[in-house]
């Protein structure tokens, strides 16, 4: 199948583009060893169908990270197997046009048969610049369209003029008129006769000199020229920039910045240009000191509330149609393990799975609004402030946020965060953020053992003042956790804060279903098995062996249930609680029980016992599965949505050898640090290996936050013993 | 005189660096920030925040720390 690929800077529309040609008709397909994503979608050029690459929109071609070396990587066709595409779509922003063409320029040097397309023609044309595509195809040699993919104008002109090149037997391909300064040329030609072919082009030998020279100017960048068959022009570059030429990476950019800026000047007139934008104006309001700072607040209030809140509904919902689902197969398969399976497993599984899209798909239309719009990088702008101060980049600011609600979005939307290190420091402390699951586990606690209704200067609750300490330890540790990162295996400078502040525009709907189908999609197919499995592991795990053991004698304390004189009702309750007795019977000789009794020793120092260790092994499906979990082990029948059956057992619990109470205060300290601290959550961890593409990352953040939560705990429990607190 | 130096509304020419990082001036430099460039000092975040810059007709936002790395000489215009 012919191929052609979409490349430009970022805010080019390239996507909407990408939209337009391929209708929905896309997938997203992760490139190898990187965590870069490729949009691929399908369409007729020539009767043929045709796949379009949609590669990530970049300011360079110079790559400072391996995931940045996609672009060349692609479209030089360095990977084994893979081809350069058959045309290459530059999509260039027509309001913009020089730093644009800078980055065209260098696409069109890897002299390759390529389109140019000049996008938001409108725009340009309403602002009064006036551009001669005729003298641009003069300057770049190759065809220039002029279109505006919002509207679709340009749209058939572009398609006719990919077919005519793809057609074509000898396309027409850029080649340079002028020269680089004389280190540069010099050393490019060094390059480029240490190339093997076909990649002996101009753009390949400047790409890896540019790359070689920004490598060597960051000695924390990791070698970025992999390929073998380039690894004798790289050294070729280095020893080049060492012996002398120091300055060449700079003069590279100046001199195509140069040549840019002479195709500007001879073919843009923006004399007529009015020189108030409309942009200044919403700035002045949307980034004002005072009201700037409102509207931040105010639209991520919105955003978070959106997430926590509005996706509620709906989670609920497919809650309920699980609950529905689950009565259904128990009515028409008969009882047994098979219909446990797939009711209780399987089932419960896919609503495990199902139940994060509305959250995932709400951040993702947020996301997709601001950013169409423009606000997302002037929110990126205001909150940098903050996040610089403990290394991060503004753009960590939304998945942080998002991690109040749920960590499994916030930590899909750290892909916007540029920088893979960052992404991944964002990636691993975001579980660190108190998310909402964990609020049914505080609640219960706080509930259960300490005075929570009482007043604390007349103003607030116990419970109150608690919670406040929870969400305000959770900010601390996540920065810590950022701050020490940063630090020691991640370490590596704040990113620059280099953002643009496009144009701002309207958000596009076409865009924003894209985005939230996209990433349901990725979601459920990506990280949704992965939650599958785990659940029908913890399901076989409580539910195993499933006979209630024959020492409890069920049969027995049911006859004499039966022959005492209670009547009615009572004779009713009485039955149900011998059930949810019978339950926790088994319950504690399943494996799960098994594995809670096996492992009780590491946990006894924190103040829990077995039965506490079982309900922390059953709360890795979700963590509010905790308080379902614990009420089996305790065998309190069902109150539903009332959680006083379960407050009242939990206080009268002693342990069996001392005859002391299992939760005290102390005890419940201990759990809420540990469920605070904790990874406790099977579909963050499948959330983080498919964001970071590898089992080492999640099971990293298991390990340090599971140690972080264990010695917390510890330290807690052990060291109120030492004060004399029970 | 530096990018930083300027007064919000003011423009001037990119003269050349002083110092900095490399790597960040590389990067700021493929955003068009190079010798020539017309950047207009559009706002200034308070309290030391980043400063935005109007470059050649697209508005780029930068740290203060890498501003005072640019040196500038006032426009004609």
């Amino acid at each position: 199948m012919k191929q052609i690929a979409l490349t430009g800077n970022p805010n080019t529309g390239k996507t909407t583009l990408f939209n337009r040609l391929t209708g929905l008709n896309q997938k997203v397909a992760n490139y190898p060893g990187v965590t870069v994503e490729l949009r691929k979608g399908t369409t007729l050029f020539l009767d043929t169908e045709t796949q379009i690459v949609d590669l990530p929109g970049t300011y360079s071609l110079v790559a400072r990270s391996r995931d940045e070396a996609v672009t060349t990587e692609f479209l030089a066709g360095l990977n084994p197997g893979q081809q350069s595409p058959d045309v290459v779509v530059v999509v260039i922003d027509a309001t913009n046009l020089l730093r644009n063409l800078y980055f065209s320029l260098s696409v069109l040097e890897l002299k390759l048969p390529s389109v140019v397309v000049l996008n938001m023609m409108d725009e340009a044309e309403a602002s009064g610049l006036k551009i001669d595509i005729a003298g641009l195809e003069r300057h770049l040699q190759v065809p220039v369209v002029g279109i505006s993919a919002r509207n679709g104008t340009g749209i058939d002109k572009l398609r006719q003029t990919i077919e005519k090149t793809l057609a074509s037997a000898e396309p027409q391909v850029f080649s340079r008129s002028w020269s680089y300064s004389q280190p540069v040329e010099k050393l490019t030609q060094q390059i480029r006769d240490q190339l093997p072919y076909p990649l002996g082009s101009d753009g390949v030998a400047l790409w890896v000199l540019g790359s070689t020279a920004a490598s060597l100017a960051n000695q924390e960048a990791p070698e970025i020229v992999v390929h073998p068959q380039l690894a004798h022009a790289a050294t070729i570059a280095k020893s080049g920039i060492l012996d002398g030429a120091t300055g060449v990476g700079e003069q590279l950019i100046e001199d195509r910045y140069q040549e840019a800026r002479h195709i500007v000047d001879r073919v843009l007139d923006s004399s007529a240009t009015d020189e108030t934008h409309i942009s200044d104006r919403i700035d002045a309001i949307l980034l004002h000191p005072v009201g700037g700072l409102l509207i931040f607040v105010l639209t991520m209030g919105a955003l978070f509330q959106g997430v926590f809140a509005w996706a509620e509904p709906f989670m609920t919902f497919i809650e309920e149609t699980i609950t529905v689902l689950q009565t259904v197969v128990h009515s028409i398969i008969p009882p047994g393990a098979l219909a446990d399976l797939l009711a209780d497993g399987i089932v419960a599984g896919v609503g495990n799975v199902l139940v994060f899209l509305p959250q995932i798909a709400f951040l993702f239309a947020f996301i997709s609004v601001l950013e169409d719009t423009g606000y997302l990088a002037r929110a990126a702008f205001i909150s940098d402030q903050i996040m610089a101060r403990i290394g991060l980049h503004g753009r960590a600011f939304v998945p942080l946020l998002s991690g109040f609600a749920c960590a499994v979005p916030a930590i899909m939307s750290a892909r916007a965060i540029e920088s893979p290190r960052d992404r991944l420091v964002t990636i691993l402390v975001t579980p660190l953020i108190s998310c909402s699951a964990r609020l049914p586990i505080y609640t219960l606690i706080i509930s259960s053992l300490f005075a929570s209704e009482e007043n604390v200067l007349g103003l607030f609750s116990v419970a109150g003042l608690m919670m406040l300490g929870l969400y305000l330890s959770s900010i601390a540790v996540t920065i810590l956790a950022a701050w020490i990162l940063k630090r020691t295996i991640l370490r590596g400078p704040t990113p620059p804060l280099v953002i643009e502040l496009p144009p701002y525009r309207m958000p596009s709907l076409v865009n924003l279903v894209q985005q939230v189908i996209e990433r349901c999609k990725i979601f459920v197919s990506e990280a949704g098995t992965v939650i599958l499995a785990c659940s029908v592991m913890l399901w076989a795990l409580l539910y195993f062996p499933s006979e209630i053991p024959q020492e409890f004698q069920l049969e027995e304390k049911q006859a004499v249930v039966l022959s005492n004189t209670l009547e009615g009702p009572e004779r009713e309750d009485a039955l149900i609680s011998l059930q949810a007795e019978a339950k926790a019977t088994q319950l504690r000789n399943s494996y799960a029980g098994r594995l809670g009794q096996a492992i009780e020793p590491i946990f006894v120092p924190l103040g829990y016992d077995w039965k506490i260790v079982v309900g922390i092994i059953g709360s890795f499906a979700a963590r509010e599965v905790f308080v379902s979990t614990l009420s089996l082990v305790y065998g309190v029948q069902d109150g539903g949505d009332d959680p006083s059956p379960l407050r009242k057992r939990l206080r009268q619990q002693v342990h069996p050898k001392t005859g002391q109470p299992v939760f005290t205060p102390l005890v419940g300290l201990s759990l809420l640090a540990f469920f605070l601290l904790a990874l406790q959550c099977m579909s963050t961890v499948a959330a983080i290996r498919r964001e970071t593409q590898s089992w080492n990352w999640p099971l990293f953040a298991l390990v340090y936050s599971g140690v972080l939560a264990w010695g917390t705990a510890l330290l807690i429990y052990q060291g109120g013993q030492w004060l004399g607190f029970t | 005189m530096t990018v930083y130096d300027l007064e919000a509304g003011h423009s001037a020419r990119l003269k050349s660096f002083l110092g900095g990082d490399p790597s960040t001036r590389l990067r700021l430099m493929e955003m068009g920030l190079v010798r020539g460039a017309k950047v207009q000092v559009r706002k200034r975040a308070p309290f030391g925040g980043p400063i935005e810059l109007r470059v050649d007709g697209y508005i780029l936002s930068i740290r203060t720390a890498d501003a005072k790395t640019m040196a500038v000489e006032l426009a004609a215009t």
